[in-house]
């Protein structure tokens, strides 16, 4: 080092241990030794400056990381009806889970109601069934939602369920601005990767700017979107895929924010992203580094941010599905732990560990507590919480934080030039033209050749396979959930005021034509029990469908 | 709608009894997005010579049966990750009936073990679940074409 990187690096030291000893001082740090097993005391940080808390932050978001606050232990859960996911919700927080996570059916995520001829065989089947308030009162009975953060899986209908957890909050004397959680409404990896979509691109993004609108003044607390790269890794793409289509949509939603004169760092601050964790250890951390530093740089370099916290990338973080194998389901549990480390080690801020028994099924009761139990042991016993970034520095660490830097920097001039200078008309191009699609088919087929090919081993699919004892239980839905949602349904349809249901259905779509933010007639429509489907409807019959491009 | 893909190469292992190649439609039934898993298949049977007509998604039994067939198709895939395959695959087996069809109807996706004796008895012709491996899954269509029960493939 040369003397004057020296002397910067001292003052970002000093800079930094007075960021750390404020928040000592005001009590801000767990009461718990940070020393080893053995009892060797620990620091807080080794390494070189940047520190962590310190632009462009690849060494973390916050200057005391885990030492102040552990990542949130937010399990995803959702079947059936609404009170059995209400039951597992109880479960969770009951075993030390530290949020909710609402996964909804396919139905609920398409904007289709329980009744419709599209749901029939996949009610409550991959999460909880909501179609009215009704279902959302039961979801979350008993429930204190001015106590828990909330985090709702949701995109297409995401405004109109977001509408129905501010309705079941104030009904229960909580006020929309004491809510605290995250809605996903995530719609561009939808057209990417996971397909949940109602709306063409344009639309569906004036819904999510509306949210953004509403939520600067009237939810604090409330993150509008989850930029998603889980989804996209699912389908298939590289992490650094996975990275850079994230992040470029994520400012394609600054850019669109910007462009319906939301300020840069109203919008920015109030993001947060979602990536996957995977099996490659050390490209998984670099991942998690790279996004830090990208988010920052872009964010006040080429968007202007002022604000510190539009700069940071906060994300949840879950370990990979699809990475869980059918055959030995219980050796997951040594996937997911090792996943979950790669999340700790990358400074995540919320955290979903997968079961054992998901290659097959939605996970039982005991397969889930295993996954919060695994997360648990990265927590509370191996020691990495004690040191923030504790693989900064690393030469391997560094260059893979570079690299996948690099490859993303990459993607995100191609999007640039696809849109003329602007990323969001080169996410909508990008869509349009089967730009991301394409990757992500390309790559996720080459990853079944290499296995295929067995150029990579999956231990228990093309290699170590003795041993298999089957699949063991599993959580079924029956049919008798549908039959149960749809008695249900028809009960909430028979006592409502149709005519009252139609005129906010009627004024739903008449915010849709205008440039009315749709969230106070949807808040309103909610109240009446229309149902998610006629909600959805009300608003496709000015936004209209998508229908996806066929294309392998 | 379907991107239809042209044999690479004409290994006579993967024509029907006629000479020609397998023709097989593959679709997303009901609302499930997952398709991961379809288009790799996709792929796999197009490099295994066979005739791939790619429906995509959000895909009926009315649709299927049209395009079946339209295309004059050997095999229907369809891919199903949501928990769904008792309740659509009979559906759609009886829907062929009804239309006087007999193509065999290839089941992919997440199925468990459990669930593979009331699919044969429904009548499906194949099951290939995780983990089946590239020659599994061209296995599995190329005897559906013959009108033979591969062996259930579901890891």
């Amino acid at each position: 080092m040369s003397s004057e990187e020296t002397s910067n690096d001292d003052a970002a030291k000093a800079q930094w241990q007075a960021a750390y000893d404020e928040l000592a001082k005001a009590g801000k740090l767990r009461d718990v030794p940070f020393e080893t097993m053995s009892g060797v005391p620990v620091d807080p940080v080794y390494g070189d400056a940047p520190y962590p808390g310190q632009y462009p932050y690849t060494r973390g978001v916050y200057p005391t990381m885990y030492r102040s606050r552990l990542w949130t232990m937010r399990m995803f859960a959702g079947f059936g009806t609404a009170e059995d996911t209400n039951a597992r919700f109880k479960d969770i927080l009951r075993n030390g889970g530290s949020g909710l996570s609402t996964a909804f059916d396919m139905p609920t995520l398409m904007g289709r109601d329980s009744d419709s001829p599209w749901a029939k065989g996949e009610v409550g089947r991959c999460g909880v069934a909501v179609d009215t308030l009704a279902d959302m009162e039961d979801l979350y009975a008993d429930i204190d939602l001015g106590a828990v953060s909330t985090s709702m899986t949701i995109n297409g209908p995401a405004a109109i369920i977001m509408a129905m957890y501010i309705a079941v909050a104030e009904a229960n004397g909580v006020a929309r601005s004491d809510l605290a959680g995250t809605i996903q409404s995530d719609i561009f990896k939808e057209y990417q990767a996971q397909k949940e979509y109602i709306y063409p691109p344009r639309p569906s993004v004036r819904i999510i700017t509306d949210m953004i609108r509403y939520m600067n003044v009237e939810m604090p607390k409330w993150h509008p979107i989850s930029i998603s790269g889980y989804h996209i890794r699912e389908a298939g793409s590289t992490a650094a895929q996975e990275l850079a289509f994230t992040l470029a949509n994520g400012f394609a939603y600054v850019e669109a924010a910007v462009a319906a004169g939301v300020d840069v760092d109203d919008c920015a601050k109030r993001l947060s992203f979602f990536f996957n964790s995977h099996s490659d250890f050390f490209e998984e951390i670099g991942k998690f580094r790279a996004a830090r530093r990208i988010w920052a740089r872009w964010m006040k370099e080429r968007y202007g941010a002022k604000n510190e916290r539009s700069m940071l990338c906060r994300f949840h973080t879950q370990t990979a599905g699809v990475s869980l194998t059918a055959q030995q389901p219980e050796i997951n549990i040594a996937r997911v732990a090792i996943q979950a480390l790669a999340g700790a080690l990358g400074g995540t801020q919320s955290l979903h560990t997968d079961s054992y028994d998901e290659a097959m099924a939605l996970p039982t009761e005991k397969a889930a507590r295993i996954a919060l139990r695994t997360q648990q042991i990265v927590a509370h016993e191996t020691g990495v919480t004690n040191v923030a970034d504790p693989l900064g520095g690393s030469p391997y660490v560094e260059w893979m934080t570079d690299e996948m830097e690099r490859q993303a920097e990459a993607i995100f001039a191609h999007l640039d030039e696809l849109g003329d200078g602007s990323i969001l008309e080169g996410v909508y191009a990008g869509i349009e033209n089967g730009y991301f699609v394409g990757e992500i088919a390309d790559a996720a087929y080459r990853f079944e050749r290499e296995v295929n090919d067995d150029k990579r081993i999956i231990v228990g699919v093309n290699a170590f396979t003795d041993g298999d004892e089957g699949q063991g239980e599993l959580l079924r839905i029956g049919n008798e959930t549908e039959e149960l949602q749809l008695k249900r349904l028809g009960e909430v349809k028979k006592r409502r005021d149709d005519a009252a249901v139609a005129s906010a259905l009627a004024a739903v779509t008449a915010a849709a034509e205008s440039d009315a933010n749709l969230m106070p007639p949807l808040l309103d429509a909610v109240r009446t029990y229309a149902t998610v489907e006629e909600l959805a409807m009300a608003m496709e019959s000015v936004f209209g469908t998508y229908v996806e491009k066929a294309i392998i | 709608m379907s991107d239809k893909l042209m044999p690479d190469d004409t290994s006579t292992d993967d024509m029907t009894s006629d000479g020609a190649p397998v023709r097989v439609v593959l679709a997303k039934l009901g609302l499930d997005g997952h398709d991961r898993g379809l288009k790799v298949v996709a792929r796999i049977l197009r490099d295994a010579g066979m005739e791939v007509i790619y429906l995509g998604l959000r895909q009926t039994s009315e649709s299927i049966i049209a395009a079946t067939e339209q295309e004059d198709a050997d095999v229907i895939g369809v891919s199903m990750h949501n928990n769904g395959h008792l309740t659509l695959a009979p559906e759609i087996l009886s829907a062929l009936t009804a239309a006087g069809l007999d193509t065999p109807l290839v089941v992919g996706g997440i199925v468990p073990t459990e669930d593979l004796d009331e699919l044969y008895t429904a009548g499906v012709a194949g099951v290939l679940g995780p983990g089946a491996s590239a020659e599994e899954v061209a296995e599995s269509v190329r005897l559906a074409a013959r009108g033979e029960r591969p062996a259930p493939s579901v890891g």
